[in-house]
Order: C-alpha cells, then structure tokens, then sequence
C-alpha cells in the first residue's frame, strides 16, 4: 500500500507548487477578466463578456502583427538555427561545447542590454548601415530602426538559442550511422538529408519552434526598442494596460486572447507535423 | 568519380583463367590522419574473394578489419592502392553508387520508418516501381521471419529481429556483396549460435557474397568459407578455418585461433621419420619435419590431439611427463592443465567418453601423468 503511494507522495511538492502558482493565479486571472469596474472604486464580478469583445476588436491589429512577427522571427530561427545545431552535432568534434557555449553567450547579457545594443547595430549611421551607406551599397536615407524587419531580427537575434538547442539536443542523440545507412542503400547526400536526418530531428524543429514561437509573439521589449510607435506587439499593450492604465480586467482579457490563439496555432502546428509519429521517435 | 571497366578474367600474372573475384583489393592501404600524428589502419593488403564466398576478416580490435570493410563499402577511401568489384575499379567511387550493401553493428535502423519502409528504402532510391518493391519486401521479410512484423516500429522489435530486419534491408537489395560489420556481437549466447546457422542457411540460399567481420573466432570458424587473419593492419593467414585451425602460418594465429600448447626447444636429432626436439623444459618430443641438428624449433600443438594417461605411452608417439596441475570438468569433455616445469603447462581436452571412475582416477590434482600425441600433430611454426 505505501509502496504504491510513494510516487505519488513524491509527486505531491510539485502539484502543490503548480496548484498554488499557476492554477491559483490562472483562475484569479479568468475571474478578473470578466469583471467591472475600475481601480480607484474597486473592481466587481460582473462576467462582463465585453472585456474580450473589447480586446478582440480594438486591438485586432496588434494580436496579428505580433503572430506574424513571431512567426517571422522562428522562421529565422528555424533557417540560421537547424543548420548551426547540424553542423555542431555532426562536425562539432571535440569542440562541441565550446561551440554550444559561443551561441548561449549572449545569454549571459541581460535581455534588455543586448536589444539596446541592437540599436546601435542597425542605428542608421551605425557599424552596418553606415559603412554600407560610405561605400555605396545604400542610399543615404536608407533605415532599419523602426520598422517590422528591425523588430523581427531583434527577435530572432535574442531567441535563437532557444531554437539551436532542442535541435541540437537530437541529432546529437541520434545515431550517426543512420546517415551512413543511406549512402549505403543509395541515397545521395541530398537524399539522406531529407529522408532520414530531417524526419528524425523534427521533434527538435517542434520543441524549437515552440520555445521560440511563444515567447516572441508575446515580446514586448523588441517592439519598444527596436520598433517605434508603429510595430507595437500585443505585449506591449497588456504591459500599458496594466502598469501604466492599471485597467486590468481588459489586459487580463486580451492576455487570454492571445494564450487561446497561441494554443489554437500550437495544436494545428503539432497536427500538420504529425506530432504523435514525431513523438514517437522521441520517445524512442 | 567514373568507374572505369577493365577487362574481366586477368590475374595479377596476366593469365586469362577464372572470372574476376567479385572483390578485389590490391596494394589497398589506409593512414588516418590525426592533427600532426599519423596512424596506419591498413599496411598493405591484396585479397580477392570470390563470388558467393562467405568471407571473413577476423582479428582483434584494431587489426584494420572494419577498416577494410569500410573501404570496400566506400565510406573510406584506400591511401594507396585499388578496390575492384567485380573487376571494375571503384576506387573513390561513393558508397551510394556501389552495389555492395552493408549490415552495421549497431543495425543503423531508420528508427522513424516501419520495418517494411526500412527493408524498402534502397528499392525506392533506385526507383523500383511499386508493385515489385512490395513483392520483394515482403519476399525478404518471410526471408528473415519477419513477415508479420512490417508495420512495426525498429523501437517495437526485439534485438535479434532488429537484426534481422538490418540484414533484409542490405539484401533486398541484390548486391553483389554483403559486407557485415561484427552483426551478431550485440546478442547473447543462444541468440548469437541460432543467428550463425541462420547467417549461413540464408547465404547459402541466395548465394551472395558475404564479407564478415568479426572479433570472433568460434564464429568466424563456424560460418566462414575462407578466412583472413587480420593483425596490425595486415593479414597474417588466409585460408580455409581447418587450415587456418590445424596450420596457423604464425605464433599469432596460433594464439589467436583457438587454444594452442606453444612449445619452444632445439632439433637435437633427426631420424628416420623426422626429428627429435629437446624442449627448453628438457624434455624431448618429435616432429614429422626433418630439420638440421640445433635449428631452434617453436611447435604448437591443439589441445584435442593430446593423449593423458598414466601408463607410460608408446615410444613411437611424441610423449612429456608432467604434473596436472589443474582440471576443468565441462559435461562432455574436461580440460586438464599440466604443468611440465615451472614455465611450460599444457592444456589437454579429454572427451569424457570413459567411465567417470576411470576419468577420475586420471584427473586427480597433482597427479603425475603421461601426455603424448602424433608426431604429425606437432605442428612446426614457421620462424
């Protein structure tokens, strides 16, 4: 009988913690997102539905700008990460570490500092744009700062490591002489590439595109530095909302909208990448 | 990467006689290359193996066989010297375009395809239509017993039928050669010696090439056509297992194959029917060789050959006296150990075909007893 328990007893410290800090603070949220009122007279429970019509209508614009963004910013990730995980995990040798370590340094800059220091970077005199503007290869009006691209490779920028890792993390795993039975049964370089390797890893490309897909649509900082007043992101209005307008059954509101379409887009993500075969293989 | 053909059905000598080996390495060597250091796989080989031979590469770790192996597949490419299939040069030749098909050691199954696509894979890359491909798939997996399997994960399967699925995947093929690198060593016992017959049912079956490496000289022996001892790079004996057992052409071969009583002395006399030999111990045995007096003599003699006794044997038989110092009682035969002097023991198999009382009168520790053996089962290494 206590044997059977003990898992659970084991178990226990952390469903404590998860009820307490997420599940708690999860249904306070619902609650406060259908409420009335406003923060000097108190706010009461009204299940006033309006707070999510509201969120929905006005800022429409932001929620897509902000998915298009992340999108925008994985797919980036997904294009410059896949292809430094392979070469690490295939042709890293003994310097493996070494080279996972060089993409997790900017990690150990704080997050703020380092999109600061993008500005500089693509700041329309700065080392990039003006040395191309010196030698001709730009128009002197031209710029960056302030505009979508700005915002999106500021994204990419600060979470690609998110997107190297998991990928990495399987087709290090992986058994490399897969690649060898391939080329051995015929497959060209190519061949072996997209029938083997890439099939195997895509539990990686899932777990990467999650890690990094959530978290830069609902940014804010990128949008702030880089972006100007004409790309704010969803984040930055529930940031306004609830620090600086103190209205908080709307931001409450607008936050559930963009968790319901996050988890919308994450099951058609998983159904289109056949998660249960991708599972599987992970799981192996 | 062209494959130049040559023209089939020349030796090295320039005579026309059989077709052209179905492989054939010559002057093949292989360096690796380590930052500044430089390390030799392979020193220097020439071997031809014949079409539907069951070949093997035996020797320790490190010999250059899975080396040599490798070179055939095309994953490495000879330092110096020629790989021939079939009597067409494929030296840098990839493996994808080389008909020769690989089973690995750890199987290298693709473990997000069904068996059926696994076995299928080499077909589809060399665009097999449809119809035939499900045909020979399923032709092969009943091959292997593996019929009902082919919707399975490679994750569902046991090892011995991952195994087996690696080997149908590599034959399906057709190749004109199986290469197989050590494919049994991850089975336990049982599983392992069934594999073995299986091995050789199946090549016997479809008559391929097989090329095996293996660590394993039980097996090697039990399977093999023909033989090549690997060590350091080169091959120390090639033939068949009975030559490679009963005349191993070195002191490693000897040590290596089985187990061999060394025994070092000097020609002291020759006679009629070949020569007496003074053992380092002091002892004398004879040899069926005649060699010239003082010639130092290292003989090796198979553990099987010997005769234990207590009774002093006949004079004409090559005979020691000795302690046994040791016995090992294994059912259907034991194995005594006897020790001749303080460096020379000898290890005799007895098959237990006696009666138990009269074996254990002989077996008793520290009892004296008389070992002989043939003259002929002396066998002479060459120095």
């Amino acid at each position: 009988m206590r044997r059977k328990l003990t898992p659970y007893l084991l178990a226990l410290p952390g469903w404590a913690w998860l009820a307490l800090f997420f599940v708690v603070p999860l249904a306070g949220m619902i609650s406060l997102s259908l409420t009335s009122g406003n923060v000097i007279t108190g706010f009461t429970q009204t299940f006033n539905v309006g707070n999510y019509v509201e969120a929905i209508t006005t800022y429409s614009e932001q929620l897509v700008r902000s998915l298009l963004y992340g999108l925008g910013a994985t797919l980036i990730c997904v294009a410059i990460g896949y292809p430094a995980a392979y070469w690490i995990a295939f042709h890293g040798g003994k310097h493996k570490s070494t080279y996972l370590l060089l993409i997790l340094l900017p990690f150990f800059v704080s997050f703020v500092l380092r999109t600061i220091s993008w500005k500089f970077t693509l700041s329309d005199n700065g080392v990039v744009l003006g040395t191309l503007k010196t030698i001709g290869l730009l128009p002197a009006d031209f710029s960056v700062l302030n505009t979508a691209p700005a915002v999106v490779l500021g994204l990419a920028y600060n979470f690609l490591p998110f997107m190297v890792l998991p990928i990495y993390a399987v087709l290090e795993r992986m058994d490399h002489r897969v690649v060898e039975a391939a080329h051995d049964l015929y497959a060209s370089k190519l061949q072996a590439f997209l029938r083997v390797v890439l099939p195997i890893s895509l539990p990686g490309v899932f777990a990467g595109g999650l890690m990094t897909f959530i978290p830069t649509t609902a940014d804010y900082v990128n949008a702030s530095v880089l972006g100007g007043p004409g790309n704010t992101m969803i984040g930055s209005i529930i940031k306004t909302q609830y620090l600086v307008n103190n209205d908080y059954p709307i931001a409450a509101a607008i936050t559930f909208v963009l968790m319901a379409v996050l988890l919308i887009g994450i099951f058609s993500y998983a159904r289109a990448l056949g998660t249960e075969r991708v599972m599987e293989v992970q799981a192996k | 990467m062209t494959a130049t053909t040559e023209a089939p059905a020349t030796t090295a000598a320039g005579t026309p006689s059989l077709p052209a080996p179905a492989i054939s390495l010559a002057g093949v060597t292989k360096n690796f290359q380590s930052g500044r250091e430089s390390f030799t796989a392979v020193g220097g080989l020439d071997l031809d193996i014949q079409a539907g031979e069951f070949f093997s590469l035996l020797g320790p770790s490190g010999c250059g066989k899975t080396t040599t192996m490798r070179m055939i597949a095309g994953f490495e490419e000879p330092t110096t010297g020629v790989v021939r299939l079939d009597g067409t040069d494929v030296t840098g030749v990839a493996p994808n375009h080389r008909d020769v098909n690989m089973v690995f050691q750890s199987y290298a199954l693709f473990p997000h395809l069904s068996v059926a696509d696994n076995v299928a894979f080499g077909l589809k890359r060399k665009r097999v239509g449809k119809a035939e491909t499900d045909r020979r798939v399923a032709e092969m997996l009943s091959l292997v017993e593996l019929g009902d399997h082919g919707s399975r994960k490679p994750s569902q399967l046991s090892g011995g039928q991952r195994q087996r699925v690696a080997l149908a995947r590599a034959l399906v093929n057709q190749p004109r050669a199986l290469l197989l690198d050590e494919p049994l060593a991850a089975l336990d016992l049982k599983l392992r010696q069934a594999m073995q017959m299986e091995l050789k049912r199946i090549q016997r079956d479809i008559g391929i090439t097989f090329i095996y490496v293996t660590h394993d000289q039980g097996e090697a022996l039990t399977m093999s056509d023909r033989i090549a001892v690997m060590n350091g790079g080169y091959v120390e004996q090639l033939g068949t297992p009975a030559e490679i057992y009963e005349r191993p052409a070195t002191r490693f071969v000897a040590e290596f194959i089985g187990t061999s009583n060394l025994l070092t002395g000097t020609a002291a006399a020759t006679t009629a029917d070949g020569t007496d030999v003074r053992l380092d111990c002091g002892q004398r045995v004879r040899i069926a060789e005649r060699l010239s007096e003082g010639t130092p003599v290292d003989i090796t003699v198979r553990p099987e050959k010997i005769q234990l006794s207590t009774a002093p044997p006949d004079d004409s038989l090559s005979r020691v006296r000795g302690t046994v110092s040791d016995t090992v009682y294994l059912g259907s035969s034991t194995h005594y150990t006897v020790r001749l002097d303080t460096d020379t023991e000898i290890v005799v198999f007895q098959q237990n075909d006696r009666d138990l009382s009269a074996a254990d009168a002989i077996a008793g520790r520290g009892s004296e007893v008389w070992l002989s053996w043939r003259p002929t089962h002396s066998y002479l290494l060459p120095s």
